[in-house]
């Protein structure tokens, strides 16, 4: 099957607008007889359906949380980019797109992350008329900071509940549709299958959560936001229930999956703690623009850090790094951080910790200053560690934390299944290999409020649709497999619980698919995820029954299918047989080690196209054109 | 350390609950509540029995997923610190703690400590937003906002509605919920609109529900994991008084 992206002709600048003319609308009064389906409500699945309510699709929003309110967008902290120049400091559309192409290590789409560096303006504005608080001056305009490796000051913030604040914009947003009776909200309902009826998603089967009822929805198009993958690691900062089941399912049905092997491995996490840690939390890395990153010089060294004079620190990312210090992309910050406990300067016992450290800040800022920039971060570590930051240096870790893959889209965020349309996180299509630091909340926001109104519409006005209903052959088979796999699952009464596979699960890709890769590694994973798929299987316990809450089974379905998975994100590092951005293989690294890419033979996007449990997927390629990005080392020395 | 627990267990909305009571020998301190509770989970389950059911998800405090009254205090023993962050550390060796649900009429339980909060969102559908749709709006910069209230606006907004203030209320109320909402959006230029009508029919939606009204226990500021002050709840008041004076609705 050939790729095609869509991308329109004419210059980059003029792409988005030339396509908004160039695509059909719907009669005004014609949409309300489009049902469109929207999965999940966090910041792209919330604003996708409101935004199209507003314009008069009948819309039915589903997400598993008991509100919409609850989607893990909530729980990101930093703060959200837009080229608005207020700084007047030399940002642009073009310099945003432009830096984010480079910190994508050149492996996006170059249309796709202009458009979403031109409608980045329009966020801002939006979020405000919707009376998001975000930081201001004294005068009275909006305070800006810069964040995660950008030299202009460009990301809007909320304290450090950026996309908190977002999120409940886009959530009164939609509660506003749902009491106007322009959408149908079905919370605490997780989608178990994509209906597909004549080529074209025509619907998903879901189960209540409360009551285990399984039942069909059927729509004109089908909209997936349903997040990242990260909790294939099991350990990440993901939410407990965030999981790739929506998009793996797509992806069985025929939606291919690109790119999966990039994996955000986020530098400032709080390191763990014991063999009963169910989650990893994660410290804004806004913290990195005045704290600073050190080990001691001396392997092995266990003093206290006060006890270790200046002359004995190692504050690598200065020295490496020296026009960006600390403020290093992502994954350049989590490799050094593994390199340097990998040799023995970790901090913490088991090996995984470096210090975070605030004395010089404070000290030439007062504590005031930095309580009043980073108060709510400083408690929850307190809340967590036990540790004042005040008074002592943060210890920090990398960990997974978002996954710039996801389901391949065309410029209109169409999957290769005709209908089905992918936002957000769960799309491949703006991040490259590797995302900046505040651009995830940008991403969902563009492709709910600015991208899918325009595109759904010339979907619906281009496609014939024969009337279906849930009465349909396709949605009984589909209830039925629902059905069959949920009762395989608890009549199993195995040994080992949930979680205990899932967290074999998790070590087995940490160690083998986490922040550096190899050949033998991904083919060791290779052969051990199917050995424990297939004991998963004989020896899962699910306790309980289907018609009532069971978060067992819940979790059973979702770890069933990352079991699935991983295999096909250790298939993608296999085959990228080059370090780019997140993805790093050891085998391809200058002498230096800093990430070795091979664009002649590795400027496309992998995108893998499902062959049956446990067969090697089939992997169709898209080729990157860069007509106004060049090539280049990234570079941040 | 050890611990002697004892969990509010209902299989369903309408079936009977009670206290059924588990002992724990080997809880760290570094773990969390929620985690001291997988851990029981992990051990229920392998024993044969249904795990207990909770809500949760992010585990860092914002999502407002989880809550459960422990020893009598909705999210537990520590200020300013909803269940998924509170740690075991607060707790003592031997130490005995009754784990119960939000108790609201407007909140039932649907299965141990799991309850249904549907009826916040009812309150924010009715008027919980400005009426803005997508497009057409102006510069974010055209309308200047002093720092200080913006920063009061933000101090509301930070509410996680996790319904702490009703469970702590003697008289289930949602006042301070209901008031967060009413003053983020109230303080603000592109709230200003709407003030008049929307703490009204806020106002309105709360009685519906069921929840009861404030009579200045303050139960709820000292429950709020957030710290939001129950300042707002007169703030809120007074609005209601402008309100339905100046622009009365009628339902």
């Amino acid at each position: 099957m050939e790729l095609d992206a869509k991308i329109p002709e004419g210059p980059i600048a003029e792409k988005w607008d030339q396509h908004r003319f160039e695509m059909k609308l719907v009669n005004p009064a014609n949409k309300r007889k489009h049902e469109v389906i929207v999965v999940g409500s966090g910041l792209a699945g919330a604003s996708a359906a409101a935004s199209m309510a507003e314009l008069g699709y009948d819309v039915k929003c589903f997400c598993f949380q008991d509100s919409p309110r609850r989607a893990h967008s909530i729980a990101a902290q930093g703060g959200i980019n837009a080229a608005k120049n207020y700084q007047n400091d030399g940002d642009s559309v073009f310099r945003l797109f432009y830096d984010t192409v480079k910190g994508g290590d050149f492996r996006s789409r170059e249309a796709n992350v202009h458009r979403l560096a031109q409608v980045s303006v329009n966020i801002i504005d939006q979020c405000v008329a919707q009376g998001v608080p975000f930081a201001r001056e004294y005068g009275g305009l909006l305070s800006n900071r810069s964040f995660g490796g950008a030299q202009v000051s460009r990301t809007f913030y909320a304290r450090g509940q950026t996309g908190q604040q977002l999120l409940l914009g886009a959530y009164q947003a939609l509660q506003r549709q749902i009491g106007a009776g322009k959408v149908k909200m079905v919370p605490r309902s997780e989608l178990l299958e994509i209906v597909i009826i004549e080529g074209a998603a025509r619907g998903i089967v879901v189960r209540d959560l409360v009551t285990g009822e399984i039942s069909s929805h059927c729509a004109d198009a089908v909209c997936l936001a349903t997040g990242g993958y990260a909790n294939v690691f099991y350990l990440s900062t993901n939410a407990m229930n965030s999981n790739v089941t929506a998009t793996y399912r797509a992806y069985k049905k025929g939606a291919f999956f690109a790119n999966p092997c990039y994996t955000q491995i986020h530098p400032t996490c709080i390191p763990v703690s014991g063999d009963h840690q169910s989650k990893l939390t994660l410290m804004s890395e806004s913290l990195r623009n005045d704290g600073r990153v050190w080990v001691p010089k001396n392997a092995g060294d266990t003093r206290p850090p006060d006890r270790i004079p200046e002359s004995e620190r190692d504050y690598y990312l200065e020295r490496k790094y020296p026009s960006f210090g600390n403020l290093v992309p992502r994954d350049i910050a989590s490799r050094n951080a593994k390199e340097v406990c990998d040799a023995g300067h970790s901090v913490v016992p088991g090996g995984h910790g470096v210090y975070l450290d605030f004395a010089d800040a404070i000290g030439r800022l007062g504590q005031k200053t930095i309580e009043e920039r980073y108060g709510n971060l400083f408690e929850m570590y307190e809340r967590i560690t036990g540790d004042n930051p005040y008074r002592t240096p943060m210890k920090i870790y990398p960990a997974p934390h978002y996954t710039m893959g996801g389901l391949w889209v065309d410029y209109n965020l169409m999957s290769t299944i005709p209908g089905l349309h992918v936002l957000g996180e769960a799309n491949f299509s703006d991040h490259g290999a590797n995302r900046l630091g505040a651009s995830a909340l940008m991403q969902g926001l563009a492709d709910g409020y600015f991208v899918i109104p325009y595109t759904i519409g010339h979907y619906l006005a281009t496609s014939k649709l024969e009337k279906v209903d849930t009465g349909h052959a396709a949605f009984r088979d589909a209830e039925r497999e629902v059905r069959e796999k949920t009762d395989r699952l608890l009549e199993i009464r195995g040994r080992r619980t949930v979680d205990d596979f899932h967290r074999e699960l998790g070590r087995i890709m940490w160690n083998n698919c986490g922040m550096s890769r190899n050949k033998a590694g991904l083919e060791k994973a290779l052969e051990e995820i199917p050995r424990l798929r297939e004991e998963f299987w004989k020896d899962v316990r699910v306790l309980g029954a289907s018609e009532s809450i069971n978060q067992s089974l819940e979790k059973a379905g979702r770890v069933a299918d990352f079991l699935e998975f991983g295999e096909i994100l250790c298939h993608d590092a296999l085959d990228r047989e080059e370090s780019c951005g997140a993805h790093f293989r050891e085998e391809h690294q200058t002498e230096e080690g800093e990430a070795l890419r091979h664009d002649e033979d590795y400027t496309y996007v992998s995108a893998w196209e499902y062959k049956g449990v446990g067969n090697a997927p089939a992997l169709h390629k898209e080729h990157l054109e860069f007509e106004n990005v060049h090539l280049a080392t990234r570079s941040y020395k | 350390m050890k611990l002697k627990l004892h969990i509010w267990r209902q299989t369903s909305q309408d079936a009977p609950g009670a206290f059924a009571d588990y002992e724990l020998d080997d809880v760290s301190p570094d773990m969390s509540f929620l985690e001291m509770l997988d851990v029981l989970n992990e051990r229920l389950i392998l024993d044969e029995q249904e795990p207990v059911v909770f809500d949760n998800d992010c585990r860092e405090g914002i999502c407002g997923a989880c809550g459960m009254v422990i020893n009598g205090h909705p999210h537990g023993p520590q200020k300013l610190t909803t269940t998924c962050q509170l740690h075991m550390r607060k707790f003592r060796d031997g130490d005995e703690l009754w784990i119960e649900p939000w108790r609201a009429k407007a909140f039932p339980v649907l299965r141990d400590l799991m309850v249904d909060r549907s009826a916040l969102d009812r309150i924010i559908e009715v008027g919980g937003y400005v009426s803005v749709n997508t497009g057409g709006v102006p510069d974010a910069n055209a309308i200047p906002i002093g720092k200080g209230v913006a920063d009061l606006s933000m101090d509301a907004a930070a509410c996680i509605g996790c319904g702490a203030c009703v469970a702590a209320c003697p008289n289930a109320s949602a006042s301070l919920f209901t008031a967060a909402k009413i003053t983020h959006l109230g303080v603000l230029p592109q709230g200003e609109i709407e003030r008049n009508t929307r703490v009204q029919e806020m106002v309105a939606q709360m009685d519906e529900e069921a929840f009861g009204h404030c009579t200045n226990h303050g139960e709820c500021d000292a429950a709020c994991p957030k710290g939001i002050s129950v300042d707002f709840i007169a703030r809120m008041n007074r609005d209601f008084v402008r309100g339905v004076t100046r622009e009365p609705i009628t339902r």
